[in-house]
């Protein structure tokens, strides 16, 4: 039997506000612990929450980004249990009625174009860390634990999908894409290393071609898009494995142990919490009314899939348009660098070669390094005539992103710039020539071996400044080949 | 009278300005009062002596300078304990909040100290304002000052007893189900219940968010007025409050009721109200169509089922507001092996039966499998209790009822019966749930010698046609009679 995998991702985004989600302290993360607080984050007897209009703005930018329906008049509920780290023991969340729903995110999956639909995407609130401190760092051995109200209260949007995803590729595909969305609309880093984005996986397996679904089991903990990536396949054949020796899956919450390779069951179905959902009566309901959700629409920024057809349009592939949408400013360079008449093709491949190679070993941003638009096109100009090698090209771009001057001021003072005129080269050619009568004659009855040698006479005798193109040409013109 | 503490606020305010007195002397009288009548009544659970006379000196040397704030300029003002005070302790007179100490005003405080109130100290309540009779205070009861064998009423039996004995010019106490109105009604005190949202619930400690709400107990309408303007209005930190600027309920005082159109609420006069507190309402209601009213029976079929939606919400909401009393924070802590077993241990040490009955009901009621039958059959009536209210409003100006149907029962009466005290706040729950403002105004005492209260009840922001029937209803009872024990004088037993 061959089986088919059914995948839904949850996916927690927390905002880049200034402010919380119900109050006003700052949402920074550099912050010593519990200095970020005040008494609505640390639920002091009495506080009460309102909600902050800037992360219902970012929500509303990314259900649209999403394409999902906003909705004019959505609730907050609370959703209770009780953690140390969760000041309330409740958390503002949304359960019905949530800000957007029903839209879906294209993802290229190796070259295959597929759709993921987006069942719906909420606001919430997220929690104080915990830090358990003795024998093992984990909670049931924990001497005692120490706790940062700092985060308690950041602005979280999650975002869940339709059991639409079919592979661990396709996961880490969407994980991408969705990532690039959050970027681009700049309400978040979204950084998986640091928790600004977390995924969690509802992973089910059927026979190929079955229409109803196994059961599933949730995995938490994934903390990278190749930790995504693997812990749904370890899943997907975990359950095979189960299924096809005579088992069957239970539904669990699993957690996905990156030293293991491996997920570990939690808790199971039995074990899960009531969270007793109710509307949030501090709150009212939000409206969010027709000419609210057009400024949405209207204030949404260039989308990545966009982006991405537009810059494959001027004749780069797939693999560099996301290169150039991923590194920061790349694109807009390229832009640029396209508009002053740089050739696409060639910008392209600079761009996401030797510039965010430097970028990325000097841990600078494009706008930091000496390199523009306009030299960028000059550079390709000079390449473009053959004033410059393919390799002094790389040369000269190195230099002018460590600021040393324009590609002509830089080519100028390394002495780069090759030797494409004719009447020079031909008069080199016939010297050489002169010097190596024999090897010529070889030539001039067809024997190509000797070329080799002869365009090397030349470029010695030239410094190495001329063509290597052109003297074979004028070789072979000679020779009357 | 006996007293500087016996003065009305606005008799106070009056003789301040003509340097009859200042500041620290009615601070003083307030402090007096208090010592003599706290072993009664223990209507307080902290006076913050040394604070008040700070207050009270600023208020004078304002005056002194010119700056006068109003109304409540220099005026002894308690404050029930489940408003937050900075600095000064507030425990919602319970164990699990023994000793703390908020960093922050409520904003209902903070404006009352911006309208220069001396705030005196904070007066006992119901454990969370969780009961009827100031009887689940973990502090020790309050007694009711008309006769100290009997209860104040609850949750802000604190509050109402320390208005009606003197030991406090005027309070603020809070209303869930009737916690200010009842109270009021068995002390002989007026006691408002505004509006929901009409008062900043910022820093007020939660039972059930959709239904609390702070408002004013004094010792006559007028006074009643000039503390709820002190504290109404918009507040950018509850997202609940209105913005609508409130009414000014003092220029309705003298308008009568001449045309006004006044229901008796059918459902509110029969079976298990008192004859005596039904007969005296009924006799209130003869008098204002006497002063022009024009009177009709008005039926509110949904309140039958209104206290058994109010116990199925508020407790549901409280299950979650009190959640967070949890040992991790603040407040008294009782270890356990794990965190799990701290939080089970210090709440089950810091909150008193009533409180832990009432959170184990709210919880059950939200359970999956419960929620429908339960918290969302209580939402439904809700609803219908609304519509109750909305038709009535179609015929009639307010409506009229008693505030309690009993006057004051004795201490230990109903404390092993959680359903004959859930039955005092018939006539008030309605209020709370549709959100509309109502008050109870003092008419007269029955044959015990405890007074009576007359409740009117008005569509949701109109305050100002509420004060107008109640001023006249204060008119019309002439109800000038004080409790024996508000006295500076040595009390023989």
């Amino acid at each position: 039997m061959t089986w088919e995998s059914v995948i839904g991702l949850e996916t927690h985004v927390e905002l880049q506000t200034a402010s919380k989600m119900f109050c006003g302290c700052p949402v920074d993360f550099g912050d010593d612990p519990n200095t970020a607080t005040c008494p609505v984050c640390l639920a002091l007897p009495g506080a009460l929450p309102v909600v902050n209009e800037a992360a219902i703005e970012g929500i509303l930018s990314i259900g649209a980004a999403l394409q999902c329906t906003l909705t004019e008049s959505s609730l907050f509920y609370r959703k209770n249990y009780f953690y140390p780290d969760l000041p309330k023991n409740y958390q503002i969340s949304q359960y019905t009625f949530p800000l957007c729903l029903g839209g879906h995110l294209d993802v290229d999956v190796n070259g295959t174009q597929t759709t993921v639909g987006i069942t719906r995407v909420h606001m919430e609130e997220d929690t104080g860390k915990s830090l358990h401190v003795g024998a093992s760092g984990r909670i049931d051995a924990a001497e005692h634990t120490l706790l940062d109200f700092n985060r308690a209260g950041v602005p979280l949007v999650e975002i869940v999908t339709e059991p639409d995803i079919r592979s661990a590729d396709q996961a880490r595909a969407y994980g991408i894409e969705l990532q690039r969305v959050i970027r681009s609309l700049g309400v978040s880093d979204a950084r998986l290393e640091e928790g600004s984005m977390r995924f969690d996986a509802n992973i089910s397996i059927r026979p190929t071609g079955s229409s109803e679904l196994g059961t599933r089991t949730e995995v938490k903990n994934v903390n990278s898009l190749r930790s995504l990536q693997r812990a749904i396949a370890f899943e997907i054949e975990r359950q095979i494995g189960v299924l096809e020796d005579g088992g069957s899956v239970n539904q669990e919450t699993r957690h996905w142990d990156e030293d293991q390779g491996a997920t570990v069951a939690m808790r199971s179905k039995e074990e899960s919490e009531d969270y007793r959902y109710f509307q949030e009566p501090d709150l009212l309901p939000l409206r969010v009314d027709a000419e609210w959700q057009e400024r949405v629409h209207a204030a949404l920024p260039e989308l990545p899939s966009a982006a991405r057809a537009r810059f494959v349009a001027t004749g780069v592939d797939v693999r560099t348009a996301d290169l150039l949408i991923d590194s920061e400013g790349l694109g807009a360079l390229f832009d640029a660098a396209v508009a002053a008449g740089a050739d696409a093709r060639t910008a392209g491949i600079w761009l996401t070669g030797e510039v965010v190679a430097y970028l990325r070993r000097e841990d600078v941003a494009a706008a930091e390094t000496g390199l523009t638009a306009n030299d960028l096109a000059e550079l390709s100009a000079m390449t473009g005539d053959g004033r410059l090698s393919a390799t002094a090209a790389k040369e000269v771009l190195g230099a002018v992103l460590a600021g040393e001057g324009s590609p002509e001021a830089v080519a100028e003072v390394r002495d780069l710039i090759q030797v494409s005129d004719h009447g020079a080269i031909e008069d080199a050619v016939a010297a050489v020539i002169t010097e190596h009568p024999d090897a010529f004659a070889k030539l001039a009855d067809g024997d190509m071996k000797p070329i080799g040698f002869l365009v090397g006479q030349v470029m010695r005798s030239t410094g190495g400044k001329a063509d290597p193109r052109v003297v074979q040409e004028v070789l072979r013109h000679k020779a009357g080949l | 009278m006996s007293s500087l503490a016996d003065l009305s606020i606005a008799a106070a305010a009056a003789g301040l300005r003509a340097g009859e007195f200042t500041a620290r002397e009615l601070t003083a009288a307030v402090h007096r009062r208090a010592a003599m009548t706290e072993a009664h009544l223990h209507a307080y659970l902290a006076i913050d002596h040394e604070g008040a006379l700070a207050a009270a000196d600023a208020a004078d040397e304002e005056l002194a300078d010119g700056r006068d704030r109003g109304p409540l300029h220099g005026i002894p003002i308690a404050v029930k304990d489940n408003m937050c005070t900075r600095g000064l302790t507030t425990t919602a007179a319970s164990q699990i909040l023994a000793g703390y100490r908020p960093p922050y005003d409520a904003t209902a405080v903070a404006r009352l100290r911006t309208a220069g109130a001396v705030i005196i100290g904070k007066t006992n309540l119901d454990e969370f304002a969780m009961g009827s009779s100031t009887e689940n205070s973990a502090y020790g009861p309050t007694r009711n000052p008309w006769n100290t064998d009997t209860v104040p009423g609850g949750s802000s039996g604190g509050s109402a007893a320390a208005v009606a004995a003197g030991s406090a010019f005027g309070a603020f106490g809070s209303d869930t189900g009737g916690s200010i109105r009842q109270p009021a009604a068995l002390t002989g005190t007026v006691g408002v219940k505004p509006t929901y949202g009409r008062v900043s619930r910022y820093g007020l400690i939660a039972f059930a968010s959709s239904l609390d709400q702070i408002g004013p107990m004094a010792r006559s309408v007028e006074d009643a007025a000039d503390l709820l303007t002190a504290v109404a209005g918009w507040d950018r930190l509850d997202a609940t409050s209105y913005r609508e600027e409130a009414p000014d309920v003092r220029r309705s005082l003298a308008t009568g009721v001449f045309g006004l159109r006044i229901g008796i609420v059918t459902e509110m006069m029969g079976e298990g109200i008192e004859p005596e507190v039904a007969g005296a309402v009924r006799s209130m209601a003869d008098r204002l169509a006497g002063a022009g009213a024009e009177l009709s029976e008005v039926s509110l079929p949904a309140s039958e089922y209104a206290l058994s939606a109010y116990y199925l919400i508020a407790p549901a909401e409280c299950s979650a507001n009190l959640a967070r009393f949890d040992g991790v924070r603040y407040g008294p802590r009782v270890e356990g092996a794990t965190t799990e077993e701290m939080m089970a241990r210090t709440r089950a040490a810091g909150f008193g039966p009533e409180v832990i009955r009432r959170v184990l009901l709210g919880t059950y009621a939200l359970s999956a499998g419960y929620y429908d039958a339960f918290y969302g059959q209580a939402q439904k009536v809700r609803t219908l209790v609304r519509g109750d209210f909305a038709a009535a409003y179609q015929h009639v100006d307010v409506l009229v009822s008693p505030t309690s149907p009993t006057t004051a029962f004795p201490v230990g009466a109903k404390v092993d019966d959680p359903i004959a005290m859930y039955y005092n706040d018939v006539c008030t729950i309605p209020s709370n749930l549709s959100g509309d403002p109502a008050m109870s105004v003092p008419i007269g005492l029955d044959g015990a010698g405890l007074p009576v209260g007359f409740h009117i009840m008005a569509p949701a922001l109109a305050e100002d046609r509420m004060f107008q029937v109640a001023a006249e209803v204060e008119r019309l009872a002439d109800f000038t009679v004080r409790p024996a024990l508000a006295t500076d004088e040595v009390r023989l037993p």
